[in-house]
């Protein structure tokens, strides 16, 4: 098992917490795994993205030419890495905000409307773990209760415990959409 | 019991160093290594150590001259540019000869350079940097596990040769995170210091810690004994690992990063029947010109892989001597080479009628 994901986004949309769930619930799980995230010239310009494997072998490059999976959560993030994409691999767009659709015939492409959902639920800034419940469900890569255990661990804790029924929800929901 | 936990690069460094009884820090932030300062600035006060954020690197550095002195393990952390300030300090430590470890989270250059990582800092790390004949130990970590490990024995390293030791990292391996394993932090026998000034008592013979030696004979005489605990250095420290290189038909040499990307390189081409090694050096200096030497003798071919315009391979070739032939594949600074790029220059090299 072998999973090269992509993560990108606006800043703030959450795209690195993403990366670190997975990250982490790989660890949890006791697979190898490696995160990268962008920095520097790119972090300034508003534009965020990490890569993450996970493996059950000692992985070799954490950095990522032919990924199977890329989230984009913005237009200029799907116009940048949807051409990267392996054949046969998935692309999560975030239709809320993206208002072309991807023009590759070869790979799995998953509409996710994330915000429309994470307002619906009423939180925007849940339209991350949408995306998050729609990976769960289409590549069973972690498992949710492992998700969920990062999220109270590293994330949720503190004045912010109370915010974990509601990203469970938005989990929950974006596994309906697959 | 051994914990598992997610750690960042620079994080690794930090919590490495600590755990090698460094508890003195000195520096002056620069990305990519900021977390470095940022973690010893957490940590050191809880824990009876002390973390200075200086006025500039060449005022760290030479407040890591002086807490070594002292007998202290201590150290400094920074990027490219940075480690270029620091380069008379680094000069007067080695010629001073005291222990020491100073960390380059590497970034592309030259001037300011940008702040994505490479490894065009390799010349600077192993030839010299500073001036005079004097070497600095260099390792070279490839994930962040080994970072943690490598930080101790840049420690107990340091002091057996009372030498300073360099940690050649980049870009990438401070940014990234890994799981890493914790293990017991092992009882520290930090070795006597009898030279160390840690003040005068009565009766005491006094102890002067320089790098001067104004007498002609003196200074060669300096020169002298500091070469020869070179060679004592070259016989004894030389560090690397070699994957699948028995059957080999040609060996990616790479360090860092650029050996992560050259092992999934590896593994692309076997699946496609190519008979490809990795060798990967961990000290770069001293350099395992020897261990190179015996492959080439065995008629292997090379391709040196780095995220420069070709440092490393001047190593490489010095090593196989022209036996076999030495490739290079190069990122410029400030980018990282891809798997498929490596991938088809590795395949190029087998097309181009052969290996030899």
């Amino acid at each position: 098992m072998l999973l090269e994901s992509i993560f990108a986004g606006f800043g703030g949309q959450g795209v690195m917490l993403m990366g670190q769930l997975l990250a982490y619930s790989g660890m949890y799980e006791g697979k190898n795994t490696t995160y990268v995230p962008s920095y520097g010239p790119e972090m300034r310009g508003g534009t965020a993205n990490c890569s993450v494997v996970v493996s059950d072998e000692i992985i070799g490059s954490p950095v990522i030419s032919e990924p199977n999976i890329v989230v984009a959560m913005n237009r200029p993030s799907m116009e940048r890495f949807e051409p990267m994409i392996k054949p046969g691999g998935v692309l999560f767009y975030n239709s809320s905000l993206i208002d072309v659709k991807p023009t590759r015939t070869d790979i799995k492409v998953v509409a996710i409307p994330a915000n429309d959902i994470a307002n619906k639920i009423g939180n925007s800034r849940v339209a991350n773990m949408v995306v998050v419940g729609a990976i769960l469900k289409s590549t069973s890569i972690v498992h949710i209760e492992t998700v969920m255990k990062v999220l109270q661990e590293k994330v949720l804790t503190g004045k912010k415990k109370d915010l974990v029924g509601i990203n469970r929800e938005a989990i929950e929901k974006g596994m309906e959409l697959v | 019991m051994a914990d598992r936990v997610m750690m960042k690069g620079n994080e690794a460094i930090a919590e490495g160093a600590i755990r090698a009884g460094c508890r003195y820090f000195f520096g002056y932030p620069i990305t990519p290594q900021n977390e470095v300062p940022e973690y010893m600035s957490k940590r050191l006060p809880k824990i009876g150590g002390t973390f200075i954020q200086a006025e500039s690197e060449v005022s760290a550095i030479n407040m890591v001259y002086g807490a070594a002195g002292a007998g202290a393990r201590a150290m400094t952390s920074s990027s490219s540019p940075g480690i270029s300030l620091k380069q008379e300090g680094i000069s007067y430590i080695a010629g001073a000869e005291l222990p020491c470890v100073v960390v380059n989270v590497a970034r592309g250059g030259p001037g300011l350079g940008g702040l994505t990582p490479s490894q065009a800092d390799y010349f600077q790390a192993t030839k010299g940097g500073g001036h005079g004949d004097y070497h600095l130990i260099v390792f070279a970590p490839a994930s962040v596990q080994e970072i943690i490990d490598l930080m101790y024995e840049a420690f107990v390293t340091a002091d057996k040769y009372r030498n300073p030791v360099m940690i050649l990292a980049d870009g990438i391996l401070g940014q990234m995170m890994e799981p890493v394993t914790l293990s017991e932090i092992q009882d520290l026998k930090i070795p006597a210091k009898p030279w160390a000034t840690t003040g005068m008592t009565k009766g005491m013979p006094q102890r002067i810690i320089n790098s001067l030696g104004l007498a002609p004979e003196d200074l060669e005489k300096i020169n002298v004994r500091i070469q020869q605990k070179y060679q004592e250095i070259s016989k004894n420290e030389i560090r690397y690992q070699e994957e699948q290189t028995e059957d080999a038909d040609l060996i990616l040499v790479a360090y860092g990063t650029s050996a992560r990307i050259a092992k999934t390189v590896m593994i692309k081409a076997r699946a496609q029947g190519k008979k490809v090694g990795l060798f990967r050096p961990i000290s770069l200096w001293p350099f395992p010109t020897e261990e190179i030497q015996k492959l080439a003798r065995a008629g292997k071919h090379f391709m040196a892989i780095e995220m420069s315009a070709g440092q490393m391979v001047e190593d490489v070739k010095l090593a196989v001597n022209g036996k076999t032939t030495v490739n290079f594949f190069g990122k410029l600074n400030g980018t990282i080479p891809t798997v498929t790029e490596v991938y088809d220059a590795v395949m190029k090299c087998f097309s181009k009628g052969g290996l030899a």
